[in-house]
């Protein structure tokens, strides 16, 4: 299962005007792995993972996703994925219901399709009784929720993460990877960004992006035993103090 | 088409649910149509007058007291020099001056014709300029009037004429709100169509909605075709509640009949709407989209013919009002509630406002990215 590249990037950068955000970056993402996409802020995290989900047009470099190259055919590309962005972004003056009908909708899904999975998807998260009420009127955990069940809902190969569980209690932070591991076991590729430590620890492998490159990757014991540190939290600081860029 | 039908969906809801939306579109027109003509009204009551009379006739007298008899002026001087006459207008106590020449009644009974001399007071050139419009259409009043006492006594010619030297501004005196009115509805139409259209998207831009449509396969076409159909009707709906509030209010009748307004006004929305589209390709921020649909919006309504006429603006005005839509839409709405012209007189407008269409809503499309 993890030897079939499914995301390849090849020296992919993004400039913004003088100012390199991602710096010629390299790296594969297998099938079906769980992939921890980390950085401090402004490390870049975001523009990588808008350029794979053709958000956003590289400056230079290769890459696909899910077989597609992101330069020609990121239609392609978007038939295939899913997006859960780093700012809440499903239309809150819709109903939990409404927004689930309307992305399932645009990826083409059948009504009945659309009607089973959102039975589905209210019993999982327990949103039942609030299928009808507008999505701005829940709180912030049942909105991650709910946008990870969306940006699945059509059941795309791979689902790119941004920041999902930003501001979160780590009681949903739980349920949220709970949710994140039945995705994966059914053979959805996750690619995750977070900046909770313990979070990385829950990924088949991580990688450390620091001021625009990708500075280590590897599974989190390999990174542990490489930078002789206990924890990923310790990893990351070593590598992390690095760091000049200060965020955004 | 499905996907149009679910983005239709989405986008009917959103605007139902928005009472800031429902409130623009239909108080927004009660308000502005009934307000605004009167609050506007240039059909001004006391205008001060100053005579300079040089005559002291009967005929002068008589004019004069036809002019104070109309309603609209007020006898504030009654003075014998124009430089008198003048410094009542300096010290505010006078809009306009009407200047009765020495020989006036003698220049009538033997030359049948006379001249007048009319000034008005620029600083309120709006009153200024109406007072001369009112007062030359009495003074043509007084002329007939002459003419006909004439008639009765067949020695004089019948041909008398008073000439008025005066500049030659619009006629408002019969048909002010007729004229104003339907101008005001097509402002509030292009105000609807634009604004609306730009402001919604770009709010779409700022929450972050738009990213999250834009990683979908979803063709821009339809997303555009989406947030564009709504506005359409919305539109027509207030046109269809200005058209009716001008006739309760004003008892304006499109002359022309309604089919025609309709047709024209179904075109020119997709036109004003692909230019709130276009506008919310630029702007990043609802603020941005504001400004650039409030600079335009001054620019069409200045230049648009509703508070100037085209024809007295200079030529390179009058060459910028090609590209105005509104200037487009005003003079068919007079061509139509005015002068009764059906759709074959306005195919050419017809036309222009097509081609204004096309040309926006395909510079919005291919604006319009889904990548960065
Ligand atoms: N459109 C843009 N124009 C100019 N600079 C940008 C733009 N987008 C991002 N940047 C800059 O690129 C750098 C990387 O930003 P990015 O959002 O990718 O970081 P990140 O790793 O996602 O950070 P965070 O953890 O805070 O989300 C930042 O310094 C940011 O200011
Ligand atoms: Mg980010």
């Amino acid at each position: 299962m993890l030897n079939e590249k499914i995301i390849t990037v090849d020296h992919l950068t993004k400039r913004f005007a003088a100012f390199t955000a991602v710096d010629a970056i390299t790296f594969d993402v297998y099938k079906g792995e769980i992939f921890g996409f980390l950085g401090a802020n402004g490390a870049g995290k975001t523009t990588a993972m808008r350029m794979l989900c053709g958000l956003s047009m590289p400056t230079s470099g290769k890459a696909t996703v899910a077989g597609f190259d992101v330069y020609t055919q990121n239609e392609q590309i978007k038939k295939n994925i899913g997006y859960m962005s780093q700012k809440f972004s499903l239309y809150e003056d819709l109903t939990v219901k409404e927004n689930m009908q309307l992305y399932g909708g645009i990826y083409g899904k059948s009504n009945q399709f659309i009607k089973d999975k959102t039975a589905f998807i209210l019993e999982q998260l327990h949103l039942k009784d609030e299928a009808n009420k507008l999505v701005g009127s829940l709180p912030l955990g049942w909105k991650q929720k709910l946008a990870f069940s969306v940006a699945i809902f059509h059941e795309p190969e791979i689902v790119f993460l941004d920041e999902p569980t930003g501001g979160v209690d780590p009681v949903t932070r739980r349920e949220f990877w709970m949710m994140i591991y039945e995705a994966a076991a059914n053979g959805i590729t996750i690619f995750v960004t977070t900046h909770y430590m313990d979070e990385a620890e829950y990924c088949n492998r991580v990688s450390i992006m620091v001021d625009g490159k990708v500075e280590a990757l590897d599974t989190p014991a390999m990174l542990k035993q490489q930078y002789q540190s206990p924890t990923m939290d310790d990893v990351f600081l070593k590598l992390a103090r690095k760091a000049t860029r200060s965020g955004d | 088409m499905r996907t149009l039908k679910f983005l239709l969906q989405k986008e009917f809801r959103q605007i139902f649910r928005d009472p800031a939306i429902l409130r623009i579109i239909f108080m927004m027109p009660v308000i502005q149509l009934i307000i605004l003509p009167w609050a506007a009204d240039y059909e001004i009551k006391n205008i001060k007058l100053a005579v300079t009379d040089k005559d002291h006739s009967s005929y002068s007298q008589k004019l004069i007291s036809k002019i104070t008899s109309s309603g609209y002026f007020q006898l504030t001087a009654y003075e014998n020099s124009y430089h008198a006459s003048l410094e009542k207008i300096e010290d505010d106590e006078a809009d306009l001056i009407l200047e009765i020449p020495a020989s006036f009644e003698k220049q009538l009974v033997k030359e049948d014709e006379a001249t007048l001399y009319l000034a008005g007071n620029a600083i309120n050139g709006v009153k200024g300029n109406l007072g001369s419009a009112y007062l030359r259409s009495i003074i043509q009043d007084f002329n007939r009037e002459v003419r006909l006492e004439w008639i009765q006594l067949p020695k004089f010619s019948p041909q008398t004429q008073i000439e008025v030297t005066s500049s030659n501004w619009f006629n408002a005196l019969m048909n002010y709100k007729y004229f104003m009115v339907p101008g005001i509805l097509v402002l509030l139409l292009t105000m609807v169509g634009a604004n609306l259209t730009a402001i919604n998207i770009v709010k779409e831009k700022e929450i972050g909605t738009i990213e999250q449509i834009n990683v979908t396969p979803v063709q821009k076409v339809h997303f555009i075709i989406a947030k564009l159909v709504p506005f359409w009707i919305l539109g027509l709906i207030v046109l269809t509640l200005g058209l009716l509030i001008s006739r309760l209010f004003y008892g304006i009748l499109p002359a022309g009949g309604f089919l025609t307004i309709y047709v024209f006004a179904a075109v020119y929305l997709l036109a004003v709407l692909g230019l709130g589209l276009l506008i919310s390709t630029y702007a990043a921020t609802q603020q941005q989209a504001m400004l650039i649909s409030f600079f335009l919006m001054m620019i069409f309504v200045l230049l648009g013919g509703l508070y100037t006429s085209i024809d007295s603006m200079p030529v390179w005005a009058q060459w910028i009002t090609r590209f105005n839509p509104v200037s487009y839409f005003i003079e068919v709405m007079r061509m139509v509630v005015l002068k009764g012209s059906g759709l074959s007189d306005i195919k050419q407008q017809l036309g222009t406002m097509f081609i204004f269409a096309v040309v926006l809503n395909s510079w919005a499309v291919i604006n319009y990215r889904k990548r960065s």
